[in-house]
């Protein structure tokens, strides 16, 4: 048998040196006359060791990592391609403890194999959630996603079951399915890692949504600041379309279902759903007032279902293996897993699946091993820049919506920027208002204005002038945004804003104090 | 610098892109992608050929272009740096990478140097953020910036 390696692909493997690794295996083969075949599979999600390479061995895979081109040598020296020992060795992938501990439904196939052999996804369980929805009533398809308890992964928590049934249940000529890509938060990478890692899962998600609503057409709307998952996006699509999966007979069966890819064009504001839709119609990316709800009026005024593509991605396993499997993970109102995405100042960032339920502190200092820098951890940002800035005080909080609303934040779309002691809270604050103000479609006043307001009035805190008047302004100013925004730009900005306040009140005295303070 | 193409082939060019996009659904930024493959940038001269070719009016057409930031109304440097400042990168050091970048470039953000070799621009999130701090030169990914990573891609937009 030839023996296998596997490089990442990944965008992440790739920025770590991947690719250079990749040629310096190569070269190495060919120099020593060794036959092999190279598989650039995506990202299993840990970070901390890219890039990993795999070998397939008698005994299964082995890993070693984080490889460097200069490691290449001596691994093919201490017999790597047989599992040799070396100080990259990690050994199997799955006893990695990172990997072990979690419970990987969503990505159960990313990372593992070449994400455009469409073979290797059939015989990794791929295809087998769209096999039994052909055979499937649409109300039973909606039925068992609304069972699973299954809610929307990009932000908002909203039952995917019951946005489905109301496209279902609304008539249309024309029905869309799109597929929300613009991953615009920082500290998210799991869209990203689907895309690239294993395309066909959000493919067949997808086409599940379009038999379940009567929707023939989708979309995935892709930032463009993904270019391989754009890449691999398109190339997944054209594979599906030749073996039958998308196109007139879905797997053969009557439904038709086909898609297109989409790119943004850096706006962060297209990430909420009304003006992503705007966007794909070709036009300014500006916020849509609801209702009309887009599952009644929305891409092209037709019913649309819009998804997050974990969402989507986590369809397939849920018409596989049932909506009780699925539903049986989790705690309270948040069902099933939830891909965390651990990053910013962390030991071992990555991407680790759980179910819903961990707790902060056991994410951040056990999964996480604290700061990369070795210092304490001063705060988390979670749920991207309209996440609230966590304490330490609050690492009890369990990973469950509900809990983490419970405490003025949110989850969002999972991911987690840690700080270590020496980040100013003041700047943290600052920078979430100049955001808001960069990103604003323009459309409403406390989002266009307030931002700009809110960074003009934080600078008034910073050089210490009316601290107490300038620090009540800004409270009111959070209120009129949260309150009076179109959308979660303008409303959710106030989360990491007044989180710095409520839980970090030190950095916000007055210049001179703080200066005398350190 | 590369030679600015005249007006009337911008709107050849331009036309024959809009004729191969239009019948999609919702073209316009399809097409406007595609221009800026094109020539680099989207040129003002392009725009009434968009609008022409789409029924739309021109004022439509600029104010989709103008309202995202990946269009460009002139060419950008040889080279495109874009920095990630985003909150997961801030938190690794973001700013001191941008603050030494700019000064061994001698430009800021959104700012081209003068012999034309790199535009310097910022980014929110590339989506690396277990890498961080993070960059895209012409497209390419690059985490866990450091000193030496800098030098490297300084030395590789000047040469």
């Amino acid at each position: 048998m030839i023996p296998r390696i596997y490089i990442p692909g990944d965008s992440g493997a790739l920025a770590l040196g991947a690719e250079k690794v990749a040629k310096t295996i190569a070269k190495e083969l060919a120099e020593r006359g060794i036959e092999a075949k190279i598989v650039r599979n995506g990202s299993r999600g840990a970070y901390f060791l890219e890039p990993m390479v795999e070998v397939a061995t008698a005994n299964g895979r082995v890993a070693y990592g984080p490889v460097k081109p200069s490691d290449v040598k001596s691994l093919f020296d201490s017999g790597f391609l047989k599992g040799g020992h070396h100080k990259r060795w990690l050994g199997a992938p799955d006893k990695i403890p990172f990997l072990a501990k979690q419970t990987r439904l969503t990505f159960a196939r990313c990372g593992i194999n070449d994400p455009l052999s469409l073979d290797a996804y059939r015989s990794l369980g791929g295809l087998k959630g769209l096999q039994n929805a052909v055979a499937m009533a649409p109300l039973d398809i909606v039925k068992q996603v609304t069972e699973s308890g299954l809610r929307g992964r990009g932000g908002a928590g909203f039952p995917t079951g019951i946005k489905w049934k109301t496209v279902l249940d609304t008539a249309g000529d024309r029905k869309y399915i799109v597929c929300n890509a613009d991953e615009g938060d920082s500290a998210t990478f799991a869209d990203r890692m689907i895309m690239e890692g294993d395309p066909f899962v959000l493919i067949e998600g997808m086409t599940i949504a379009g038999i379940a609503t009567g929707a023939t057409k989708g979309f995935v709307y892709i930032r463009s600041e993904y270019p391989h998952a754009v890449a691999t996006m398109n190339r997944a699509v054209e594979v599906a379309r030749k073996a039958g999966v998308l196109g007139t007979n879905v797997l053969g069966s009557p439904n038709a279902f086909d898609m297109e890819i989409r790119v943004g064009a850096g706006a962060y504001v297209c990430g909420e759903e009304t003006s992503l839709l705007n966007s794909l119609e070709g036009k300014r990316g500006v916020v849509r007032a609801k209702p009309p709800l887009p599952a009644i009026q929305g891409l092209f005024g037709k019913p649309t279902v819009i998804n997050n593509v974990i969402s989507l991605a986590s369809v397939p396993i849920i018409m596989d293996k049932g909506a009780a499997f699925y539903k049986d993970y989790g705690m309270g109102r948040s069902r099933g897993t939830i891909p965390i995405q651990i990053a910013g100042n962390v030991k071992h960032g990555g991407l680790f699946e759980a179910a819903f339920g961990m707790t902060l502190g056991e994410i951040v200092d056990e999964i996480g091993g604290g700061t990369a820098t070795g210092r304490p951890v001063k705060a988390v940002q979670v749920g991207g820049p309209l996440g609230a800035y966590f304490p330490r005080a609050l690492f009890d909080t369990p990973f469950d919506y509900e809990a983490f609303a419970a405490k003025d934040g949110l989850i969002g779309h999972a991911g987690i920027t840690v700080f270590d002691e020496t980040a100013d809270m003041l700047k943290q604050a600052r920078f979430a208002m100049e955001f808001c103000a960069i990103e604003s479609c323009g459309k409403c006043t406390p989002c266009r204005i307030g931002s700009t307001r809110g960074v003009e009035t934080i600078d008034r805190l910073a050089a210490g002038i009316e601290p107490e008047k300038n620090l009540a302004l800004v409270t009111d100013l959070c209120n009129t945004m949260k309150f009076g925004s179109l959308c979660a730009l303008g409303g959710f900005t106030p989360y990491p804003v007044m989180s710095s306040i409520t839980h970090f009140p030190e950095d916000f005295k007055p210049a001179p104090t703080r200066v005398a303070a350190e | 610098m590369t030679m600015q193409p005249a007006s009337t082939e911008i709107a050849s060019r331009t036309a024959a892109i809009v004729q191969e996009l239009k019948d999609l659904e919702g073209p316009l930024l399809p097409i406007l992608h595609g221009i800026q493959e094109e020539f680099g940038h989207v040129p003002h001269d392009a725009l009434p050929v968009i609008a022409d070719g789409l029924n739309l009016s021109r004022a439509e057409v600029h104010g989709v272009v103008t309202f995202y930031h990946d269009f460009r109304a002139k060419p950008a440097g040889r080279h495109v740096l874009k920095l990630c400042q985003a909150e997961a990168c801030q938190s690794m050091g973001s700013d001191a990478v941008a603050a030494k970048i700019k000064q061994l470039l001698g430009i800021g953000f959104h700012e081209t140097t003068r012999d034309g070799s790199v535009t310097l621009e910022p980014v929110y999130c590339l989506g690396l953020c277990a890498c961080s701090p993070s960059a895209m030169l012409d497209g390419e990914v690059i985490g866990r910036l450091d000193d030496e990573k800098i030098e490297e891609i300084v030395a590789e937009v000047r040469s």
